[in-house]
């Protein structure tokens, strides 16, 4: 295994797993202005109409959402146990852990697929195959955009999230991270993790609308 | 070393299932905010366990506020915009 070293411009592994960590958190805080701004808009309009939102929540598959919703957090969780077991120094046992953990978002996406599919089926795909119910006016179409951009938006994250750590679960298993160094795992953790909490507020937003 | 974590994906899970059970219930025009509040004590978790914002250096934690700040700043503006307009 090689000896880790910081490169030039750090002093120390630790200030550069710092800075590293640090910058992560700075693109985070531009995602969360991104998704902030998307479901503050939502918002706008699920309180301006809000009959309309509820009728249009209605066709939410609220199941699938939730069955997904659970796979993310269990997702999340794999991800925190990959990096726990490369510093307790099991390298190997973290790999397949990273590996659990993209099946787990592969299995979302899947989900997800499947949903899109049936939403399709019930004719709310807004631009492709859209047909008003009755009692519901236009502006249900706004969910269902909101719906498809937001969802869309999340699962281009998250594929982004299981290519990375697919390609990490590759370097653990080829030994490239130990107890002293595994900076990249802490750092992806933050951007797997932050995905997981967008769904949590697409979630609320679209699932568990009024069924009472 | 992994019974924090162990304990907040219950935790999560429990929220999510106490947020099903809100769609069932008559909350009218609460229903968006019970469902967001939830998503938040959420995120917290998230935030605080998953992503270590609860362990040094605590300079994570201001870089971590920094994005809900200007958020903040982002709905501020956004719902006077929404208060104010004639309809």
């Amino acid at each position: 295994m090689p000896n880790p070293r910081p490169e030039v411009q750090f002093a120390t592994l630790e200030q550069q797993t710092e800075a590293a960590q640090l910058g992560m958190w700075v693109f985070l805080a531009t995602e969360v202005l991104f998704f902030g701004a998307l479901i503050f808009g939502y918002y706008v309009y699920r309180i301006s109409y809000p009959d309309q939102f509820v009728l249009a929540g209605h066709d939410a598959k609220l199941l699938l959402g939730s069955i997904n919703t659970a796979i993310l957090v269990t997702s999340s969780l794999t991800m925190v146990a990959a990096i726990e077991l490369v510093k307790r120094g099991e390298p190997s046992r973290a790999a397949t852990m990273l590996f659990v953990t993209a099946m787990l978002g592969l299995a979302f996406l899947g989900g997800k697929g499947y949903e899109y599919f049936e939403d399709y089926q019930d004719h709310t795909v807004p631009l492709l195959s859209f047909v008003l119910k009755p009692r519901e006016q236009p502006v249900v179409e706004l969910f269902w955009m909101f719906y498809f951009v937001a969802t869309g938006i999340h699962a281009i994250h998250l594929s982004i999230g299981i290519v990375a750590v697919l390609v990490l679960a590759l370097h653990a298993r080829h030994g490239r991270y130990s107890a002293a160094y595994y900076s990249p795992l802490e750092v992806l953790g933050l951007y797997w993790s932050f995905v997981d909490t967008v769904w949590l507020f697409l979630f609320a937003a679209i699932y568990p609308i009024g069924r009472a | 070393m992994l019974l924090p974590y162990l304990i907040s994906w219950l935790l999560l899970l429990l929220l999510l299932g106490l947020s099903v059970l809100t769609a069932y219930l008559p909350l009218g025009s609460f229903h968006p905010l019970a469902n967001f509040g939830i998503a938040i004590v959420q995120a917290t978790i998230v935030f605080a366990i998953f992503m270590r914002l609860r362990e040094p250096p605590a300079i994570k934690r201001v870089f971590a506020c920094a994005g809900f700040f200007w958020l903040t700043f982002l709905f501020g503006l956004g719902v006077i915009d929404y208060l104010t307009r004639a309809h």
